[in-house]
Order: C-alpha cells, then sequence, then structure tokens
C-alpha cells in the first residue's frame, strides 16, 4: 500500500538555518497522525511543505505515490486547517466554504450544495449568512474545518488548530476531530506541541526536536518506550536518575546505587533510569526489602484532590512521587525519612540518542 | 478635596486648550466663507451680502470654460494622474510586501524621495527632465512634443506613486498574509488570490491612496507651475495667478467652491463606507 504521505531525506534550510533536517517519515491512510515538539522544533515547516507553502531545500515528497516537492499549493490534493483559521474576513461562511470549490471550477449551485452539506457536517446549519467575526473562537474553528474538508482533500493538514481555544472547548473539539477523522476516513496530519493532546487524539505521534525527527510510535510506545532522554522528558512527565549501564540488566546511579533496569545500551555508557512519577512508590525507610529503592527526604508535598504528589529530595537530586489519593493512603509528612521504590519492570532506560 | 480641585482645574485648561485648536482650524476657513459674501472689493472690509463674486466665478471664462478652463484642466489632470498613479503605487506597494527581488532597498529607499524633496527642487527637476526630454525626442528620436497638460500629467503621477504605495503598504503590512497561503492552498492560482482575497482586503488602501492622489493633485502649484505649459493652467495656478493681479473676494468665491467640493468627496467617501458596513451586517 503506497503511504498517503512519504517524505525521504526532506531537508528545509532558511539561510544558515536548518529548520528540517533530513526527515524520512511515512503516514499511512486514514491514519490521525500527531507532529509532536517544542516550538520551533520543526513540525509547522514540515506541514508547510507537504502543503506547498514552503519547498524543501534537499529530499523528496510524495503524496499517494507522486512526487510533489516544488508543486504551488493549488496543484495538491491536501487542504489545510491554519493556526488562526485564516478565514476571508470579507466573505461570508457560505463564501468562505464554498471558496475551494469554486476554484476548481465548479458552478455556484453545486460549489453552494456541497458547501452546505459540509457546514451541516461541523454542527453550523443555519450560519451560511454569518461573517467571520460575528462568530467565536470555537465557531471560526468549524469553518476553517468545513472549508478544507468541503474538497475532500487526501490528507487533511492541522496546523496548531486548537491553540487558540480555552480547555472545554478545546475537549470538545479534539473528540469533533477525531469523529471526523474516523467518520471520513482520510488522514489527519496534526501538529501540535501539547503532548498530552497528541496523546489522547493520534493512531501515530511523531516527536521532532531542533529539525530532527526522534521518534515514530503509538501513543503508548511513545510514553512506554522513549527512544531518548529528550522524548521522555518532553511525553508526559518523569524522573531521569543519572548513572551508567553496568550490564545488560543493571544501571549504576550517580550515588553509586546500583538498580535493576533492562538495556541495550553498551557498558559504561552514561544513561538514566526513567521513573514516571505514578509508577513510582513512597514508604518509611527501612521498610522496602527486594525491591529497587533509593532514600531520600520528603521535601514538600502538592494535594491535588485525586493524587498527593511527593516532592523527595535525594542526595544528589530531586525525585517527584504521584500517590492516587485511595482511602488509607499513608502520609509523609516534609521532613520524614522515605524509600522511593519501583517495580523492576517500571522503569526505561534512555539515552542521549 | 485638593485632588477634585486639581482635576477641575485640569479639565478647564483642557478644554481652554481645544477652544484654542478649533478656533485656531476653522476660523480662517470661516472668514472665508464669510468674505465671499462680502460687497466691498477689498478682501477683509464687509461692504453688505452679495453673490456677485460668484457669479463673477462662474462668468470667468478662463474658470469654467468647458474643456480648457481652469477648473476642467484640474479635474482632467487630477483624475488621470491618480488612476495611473493608484495603479502603479499599488503595484509596487505589492512587489515590496510579497516578492523579494535584487536591488529591493534601493528601490524601496529611492521611491519615497518625491515625498521628502522640496516641492520646488522636484519642480526645477521636472523643468530641466522636460525641456531634455523634448531636445532628446526631437534630435534623436524625430519627433516633437512640447510643455503642456501631459507633461503636468506626468509630473503629478511620478509624486503620486511614492503617496499611494505607502498608503498601500501600511495596509498590505497589517493583513495577515496567511489569507493568500490558504488561498493558494484552496486551489486558487496566483491571480485568483490577488483578485478575491488580496484586492478585497487592501481595497481601503487603495481607495484611501486615491484620495490622498486626487487632493495632492488638486492642490499642487510648486510643480505644476515649473512642468505647465501653455494651455495647460490648472485651478490652484490660475488662483495664484489672480492674486499677483490684485486679489478680489472672487478668489474666496472659488476657494469656497473648492472646499465645498473636498468636503463633498470626503462626505461621499464616509457615506459609501458606511453602505457597506451595514450591507456587510445585513447579509
Amino acid at each position: 500500500m503506497t503511504a498517503a504521505v512519504e517524505l525521504m531525506g526532506i531537508t528545509k534550510r532558511f539561510g544558515d538555518v536548518v529548520a528540517v533536517d533530513a526527515i524520512d517519515l511515512a503516514i499511512e491512510d486514514g491514519e490521525f497522525f500527531a507532529m509532536l515538539g517544542p516550538s520551533g522544533c520543526g513540525k509547522t515547516t514540515t506541514l508547510r511543505m507537504i502543503a506547498g507553502l514552503d519547498f524543501p531545500t534537499e529530499g523528496s515528497l510524495k503524496i499517494f505515490g507522486d512526487e510533489v516537492g516544488t508543486l504551488p499549493p493549488n496543484k495538491r490534493p491536501v487542504n489545510t486547517v491554519f493556526q488562526s483559521y485564516a478565514l476571508f474576513p470579507h466573505m461570508n461562511v457560505l463564501d468562505n466554504v464554498a471558496f475551494g470549490l469554486r476554484m476548481q471550477g465548479l458552478s455556484k449551485s453545486a460549489a453552494r450544495a456541497s458547501s452546505v452539506e459540509a457546514i451541516e457536517l461541523v454542527q453550523l446549519a443555519g450560519m451560511e449568512a454569518r461573517m467571520p467575526s460575528q462568530m467565536s473562537g470555537g465557531q471560526q474553528q468549524r469553518v476553517a474545518l468545513a472549508r478544507a474538508l468541503v474538497n475532500k482533500p487526501k490528507v487533511l493538514l492541522l496546523d496548531e488548530p486548537l491553540g487558540a481555544l480555552d480547555l472545554k472547548l478545546r475537549q470538545e473539539m479534539q473528540g469533533e476531530l477525531k469523529r471526523l477523522q474516523q467518520e471520513l476516513g482520510v488522514s489527519f496530519v496534526f501538529v501540535t506541541h501539547d503532548q498530552e493532546e497528541a496523546l489522547t487524539m493520534s493512531d501515530r505521534i511523531a516527536v521532532m526536536n531542533q529539525g530532527e525527527l526522534l521518534q515514530v510510535g503509538t501513543p503508548e510506545d511513545i510514553y512506554e518506550h522513549p527512544a531518548n532522554r529528550f522524548v521522555a522528558d518532553f511525553i508526559g512527565q518523569t524522573n531521569l536518575l543519572e548513572g551508567t549501564v553496568e550490564d545488560s540488566s543493571t544501571v549504576c546511579l550517580a550515588n553509586g546505587a546500583r538498580v535493576q533496569a533492562r538495556s541495550d545500551k553498551a557498558v559504561g555508557t552514561s544513561v538514566a533510569v526513567s521513573l514516571r512519577p505514578e509508577r513510582a512508590h513512597i514508604a518509611a525507610q527501612g521498610s522496602v526489602d527486594e525491591r529497587p529503592a533509593v532514600d531520600g527526604v520528603v521535601d514538600h508535598m502538592t494535594y491535588l484532590g485525586n493524587a498527593r504528589v511527593y516532592r523527595v529530595r535525594l542526595d544528589w537530586m530531586e525525585v517527584e512521587v504521584r500517590e492516587e489519593n485511595r482511602p488509607g493512603a499513608e502520609l509523609h509528612e516534609p521532613g520524614t525519612p522515605v524509600s522511593v521504590w519501583w517495580d523492576p519492570g517500571a522503569v526505561w532506560v534512555v539515552g542521549d540518542e | 478635596m485638593t485632588d477634585s480641585v486639581r482635576t477641575q482645574t485640569s479639565q478647564r485648561v483642557l478644554g481652554l486648550h481645544a477652544v484654542f485648536v478649533y478656533v485656531f482650524f476653522y476660523a480662517p476657513i470661516l472668514i472665508l466663507v464669510v468674505f465671499s459674501f462680502s460687497g466691498d472689493r477689498l478682501v477683509g472690509r464687509w461692504g453688505g451680502f452679495t453673490f456677485d463674486w460668484y457669479g463673477e466665478f462662474l462668468d470667468n471664462e478662463q474658470l469654467t470654460a468647458f474643456h480648457d478652463g481652469a477648473i476642467w484642466t484640474s479635474l482632467k489632470v487630477a483624475a488621470v494622474s491618480t488612476v495611473i498613479a493608484v495603479v502603479l503605487g499599488t503595484l509596487a506597494a505589492l512587489s515590496l510586501e510579497r516578492f523579494r527581488f535584487r536591488g529591493q532597498r534601493v528601490f524601496d529607499a529611492l521611491l519615497y524621495l518625491p515625498i521628502i524633496i522640496p516641492d520646488v527642487t522636484m519642480g526645477i527637476m521636472m523643468l530641466i527632465f522636460f525641456s531634455e526630454a523634448i531636445t532628446f525626442a526631437d534630435t534623436y528620436l524625430g519627433f516633437e512634443f512640447a510643455k503642456g497638460l501631459k507633461t503636468v500629467v506626468i509630473s503629478h503621477i511620478a509624486f503620486n506613486i511614492s503617496f499611494v504605495s505607502v498608503v498601500v503598504r501600511a495596509r498590505l503590512a497589517g493583513m495577515d498574509s496567511r489569507l493568500e497561503e490558504a488561498a493558494m492552498d484552496l486551489y486558487a492560482t496566483r491571480w485568483q488570490t490577488f483578485a478575491h482575497v488580496t484586492f478585497p482586503q487592501i481595497l481601503p488602501g487603495v481607495l484611501g491612496g486615491a484620495l490622498l492622489a486626487l487632493t495632492l493633485s488638486l492642490d499642487d502649484v510648486v510643480v505644476t507651475q515649473f512642468a505647465a505649459g501653455p494651455g495647460a493652467t490648472t485651478l490652484p495656478v490660475f488662483v495664484f495667478s489672480l492674486i499677483r493681479r490684485g486679489v478680489t473676494p472672487m478668489i474666496n468665491a472659488v476657494s469656497v467652491v473648492m472646499l465645498v467640493a473636498s468636503l463633498l468627496l470626503i462626505a461621499l467617501m464616509l457615506l459609501a463606507d458606511g453602505l457597506r458596513s451595514v450591507a456587510d451586517k445585513s447579509s
């Protein structure tokens, strides 16, 4: 099966700055694909190259097997939902949505019929005559979606589409986007800096940083088995316990303690043991037997309602431990000496690369 | 207590200041209008109410004759130079805002020169340029042309391009360039993008630039005097020459007519703008 979008050695330079550095990536047909990374990581530039708004400096870019590297945006079977929506302020909703069809040469009445349908699809029926300035951010967002989807793109590109919405609306739109994607069955390529959004919505995620593609995988893959230190730290929260590999199942931590942790890194490599706060536990010192543990002192505790987050000071760093708020959960006052322990399978070893 | 006294005092001072400003602005206009109805031959001495000066103005062949009267000359020059300057100025603004090309910064700097150069300098430049051009055309290209209406129009286009492009550029800079990207993403060609998205967005700037160009062209005395040949006397140049022959309240009458014409133009603009926003809301 041909990939919906295929990038091979795609590089983009702006003068001396390398925005995207030799990326290889294949996005399957019908997939909800997220590109995730901090701002300036090259994810938006990558999306713009797929859209044709920027051209790659090097490499090959194919959409359903056709090379499109330097084709202008109007010659590509993709459509974009822009970050700021970019609705045409001098046109009403209907004209905005019908724009793409009219430009493709459809008659006014045919374009109108399809547009009304698309407006219904995004649940804005009856608002055809409104101007964009008379609509809320969420409604504008839906218009932008309808305007792109009405053209039946083979791939829909979304550039931080939910960034400008407030939390509640954002969650609502997340569900809505997912529903639309499943209903239409086309690939959505979604750019975001919000890891939670990427995790909840996507079939697969590509994590980028400084122009490089660090890891591509399912949300579970990326959370459970991050490829390196950056991914482990960027996706969710984690404690990175520094150390060196001693053998394939032991890491020697910075304080000299040996803990059980599997890795395929060479002996002597400096690595970090990634310990997620919700997988660490806290207990009175001395009460932990067989399991891997480190000793420290409770620095402070934050009450979250459904959980308590303890910051525990070790000799050489601080770690966070999240204890679910279950009845009978033991309380540890600041200043108490405690042990932070975990199950041997709960940690994951990450290197720099 | 002292605070409220202080606010009161400062408000009074500010109010007085405003009154002064308005007097300074509008008293001369008021005086002009009042004395255009004065029966005395001397400007500034009230001689009873009369419409005589307006009559004399209408009867003045040099002013009102169809085709070659000063008023018609002015209108023709203003209309032609505005249309051409708006097209060229808008294109210049687009090229500077939306494209990158070799020599762009030089072009950018040179484009604003006519705004900075004093009118007199510009006028003398035009004078020398046209006399050289006439000689050149005569000796090398083998066709003759003389200074006249055409040279006035050309000189007005020359300074109006700068003003139009400044106004249009400001509007372009304020426009979200993503709108153009969105249009191209939605299958519009470059030309369709300009026609359906860019142009409607910069239209207020283009109209503003056109109004400015029209006003500047109707106003100009200095450059026109240097560039004009026989048979190309515009209204301001004619008024100026009247003053040399001794001022009569007819000049007041002419000025009042010009004033009313500009006010009408502005009122029309506002009305069109108001109608458009009403249409926007109701549609």
